[in-house]
């Protein structure tokens, strides 16, 4: 199964409305969203069954008993993380709380206990399609493996499929690594302003850690020619692939807020992201036999 | 000398895993006996560090080879400070691999990819 | 129109956020610090930070983040691996003859120096990230940078907010995207968060995700609608049926969109943005005023 990622480093510029471009003119029968602190990608990609939900544990988190505590502060002292207060009683803020089990260790009377605890929730959609995606808890650390997670989900259930589709995270942290690892090409969406440029930047030397094939395209990129010139120029000196430009277009947005994809209208953006699909393809995938 | 092998399953016909510090089991094989054990992988569940956490278990299980399709330059570092050699397995089952091995047809693995920081992936 | 300060003797500590990225968090705290007479701007998305291409910031002051790290006495170690048993995050081994530590996946709680028996560890800094600190005219700016690679951010974020404006000052937070942990410590010590909201499906999605955050943490809230067209808005419906606060709408507008991309600071070009942030501040220092004087 082959595998193409689409990131952006800085967030907003369309990652998720080309993935959703992607899907359909692909017609891709496995997808999922990466994103898994802000999933959008169920939003448009409409599910006609009920998922498969499965509770997500990420790392343990303390508890204090308080008939056992006795307020010698130790627990608080050596907690690296501003995880414990004191006021009224000791107890432990779960969402500072790391799982370090540091105050476990150094709890003279044994008032400490890790426990198991829920960081999210994965959900597989299988009709004709899968669909992979979680949702990552509020305040929770671990999205690198909870993104290992949906991507195994996906793999396990689709894995005859010939192409996935895979909506990535903003960024350059924890998620986006971790949904890089393992897929073959990588599409950076970016816009044409002086901050996505920085953030592209910083998305390419993070994704060329991991020796996958990068094509760059410019989304609305009529709202700076400058910039997109710009953009174009920094993929040529550095031999980044160039997939395309799509024009900043309202009716993408209406297309979204009806849940439909810009491909599935006739639309000057929907237009431009068939060029965006066929180059894609091409350039990341030439090499496809095998 | 004993042999690891990441492995789909407990069985001698299973493939090898294409994940090393993600593996749900590995083959430790005995070549003086000719016996084979499977050992779980704790480290498959881990949040951080399976490579490394697999590649603790790998060390205490005395083998002296490891036959993986891949490995990360933290796994790796673990195995080779401990003088375990890494050899790089072939699409196909444990038994197919082990049988390569011996016949000296697997290459040494050159390619150590990039850590995953902990964060997993396949 | 005369120039916002920080009335009533308020230390104002105000968080901008949104669920996605892209609505315009930088937008408004940048404009929010320019249009103020006095401001400190604290960048805490410390992984893609932005608010430095607006401000330019002069005079800069660097400073590395550190995290500890264990380090090992080789001749001190017996190999007894109750550090190697104890660390939740696997980021020691030991091959039989010696122990190896990998830092980047330590995470620095200092569990395996504590519990060695033998005293073999000890701790060494890491850096993780920057910080650096500029002015550029009325604003002191503060920018935190995670290096790539880095696992988290949060220790450069609680360095920065010790930047904070003292006494009678404004001090305009920058949050990370999202709801995870780096946004809730950017968050931590806000008297004020203002949500920015996007007038699309995703926008509002994301809009309730951080709105649940904010009433977590018992912060007082209220939203700005950024891009807002003719349509109707799902964010401002949504703002509507959960009585939050509109503090202020600001326009898709070309104009707006192409100073924005140039990284140029709408509030320092033209006199009618600057009024729009103006009120704004001066709409957000009622609100925290009115909080205020419900808590006393």
């Amino acid at each position: 199964m082959k595998q193409l990622l689409i990131l952006s480093g800085k967030g907003g510029t369309g990652k998720t409305t080309v993935a959703c471009a992607f899907i359909k003119l692909s017609r891709a029968k496995a997808y999922a969203d990466c994103d898994v602190d802000a999933p959008n990608l169920h939003l448009v990609m409409q599910q006609n069954v009920q998922p498969i939900i499965k509770d997500y544990y990420g790392l343990p988190k303390a508890a204090i008993d308080p008939d056992l505590c006795i307020q010698c502060g130790l627990c608080m002292r050596h907690c690296r993380f501003d995880a414990i207060t004191a006021a009224p009683d000791f107890r432990v803020d779960e969402y500072a709380c790391e799982g370090c089990g540091v105050c476990h260790l150094v709890c003279p009377q044994g008032a400490v206990t890790l426990h198991p605890a829920i960081a999210g929730e994965l959900k597989l959609y299988r009709n004709e399609t899968v669909f992979s995606t979680a949702q990552l808890k509020m305040g929770s650390g671990t999205s690198g493996k909870l993104v290992a997670e949906v991507k195994k989900q996906l793999y396990e259930a689709a894995g005859d499929a010939e192409l996935a589709i895979i909506d990535g995270s903003p960024g350059i942290g924890c998620p986006v690594i971790a949904s890089i690892s393992g897929v073959d090409a990588v599409l950076i969406v970016t816009e044409p302003s002086i901050s996505g440029i920085s953030d592209m930047e910083r998305i390419i030397r993070t994704a060329e850690i991991f020796h996958t094939r990068i094509a760059v395209c410019i989304n609305k990129y009529d709202t700076s020619l400058g910039n997109t010139e710009k953009i174009e120029a920094f993929c040529k000196e550095r031999g980044l692939p160039f997939a395309g430009r799509i024009p900043y277009d309202p009716e993408a947005v209406k297309a979204i807020n009806r849940g439909l994809s810009i491909a599935d209208l006739d639309c000057a953006s929907g237009r431009a992201v068939q060029d965006v699909y066929h180059r894609t393809i091409e350039t990341l995938f030439d090499e496809s036999a095998g | 000398m004993k042999i690891a092998v990441p492995a789909d399953d407990r069985s001698m016909e299973s493939n090898v895993c294409i994940s090393f510090g993600r593996t749900p089991y590995f083959l430790i094989y005995d070549t003086e006996t000719g016996e084979s054990a499977f050992l779980e992988n704790t480290a498959a569940e881990k949040h951080c560090g399976a490579g490394i956490a697999a590649a603790q278990t790998v060390v205490d299980s005395g083998a002296a080879v490891l036959l993986t399709p891949r490995c990360g330059e933290n796994a790796a570092e673990v195995i080779q400070a401990a003088n375990i050699k890494l050899f790089k397995t072939f699409n196909g089952s444990l038994q197919d691999n082990l049988d390569a091995y011996k016949e000296g047809k697997l290459p040494v693995l050159q390619e150590i990819h990039a850590g995953l920081h902990g964060h997993g992936g396949n | 129109m005369q120039a916002f300060t920080a009335t009533e003797g308020i230390n104002m500590k105000i968080a901008v956020l949104s669920g996605k990225g892209g609505t315009g968090k930088t937008l408004v705290s940048v404009n929010m610090a320019a249009a103020a007479e006095q401001a400190v701007y604290i960048d805490c998305d410390v992984e893609e930070p932005n608010g430095h291409l607006f401000f330019k910031p002069e005079a800069i002051a660097q400073e590395n983040i550190s995290i500890k790290i264990p380090i090992v006495d080789p001749a001190r170690c017996n190999g007894c691996r109750k550090c190697v048993d104890f660390c939740k995050f696997n980021a020691l081994a030991h091959t039989g003859q010696k122990l190896i530590i990998f830092s980047e996946v330590c995470h620095s709680c200092g569990g395996c120096a504590l519990l060695c028996p033998e005293k073999a560890l000890t701790e060494k800094d890491k850096v993780v990230g920057e910080i650096r600190r500029g002015v550029s005219q009325n604003v002191r700016v503060v920018s935190g940078i995670l290096n790539p690679g880095e696992a988290s951010g949060i220790p450069i974020i609680k360095k920065e907010l010790s930047y904070a404006a003292e006494g009678d000052g404004l001090t305009v937070i920058d949050c990370p995207p999202g709801s995870a942990c780096i946004a809730m410590e950017s968050i931590r010590e806000a008297d004020y968060c203002i949500l920015v909201a996007e007038p699309t499906l995703f926008g509002v999605h994301n809009l309730g995700m951080v709105h649940e955050l904010v009433r977590l943490f018992g912060k007082p809230y209220g939203v700005v609608l950024n891009k807002c067209l003719e349509e109707e808005n799902p964010s401002e419906k949504y703002c509507v049926d959960q009585g939050i606060p509109i503090l202020g709408k600001i326009p898709f507008d070309k104009e707006i969109g192409r100073l924005n991309a140039d990284a140029l600071i709408l509030a320092r070009e033209k006199e009618v943005y600057r009024d729009m942030f103006f009120s704004l501040l001066h709409r957000t220092s009622k609100e925290v005023g009115h909080e205020a004087a419900i808590d006393s």
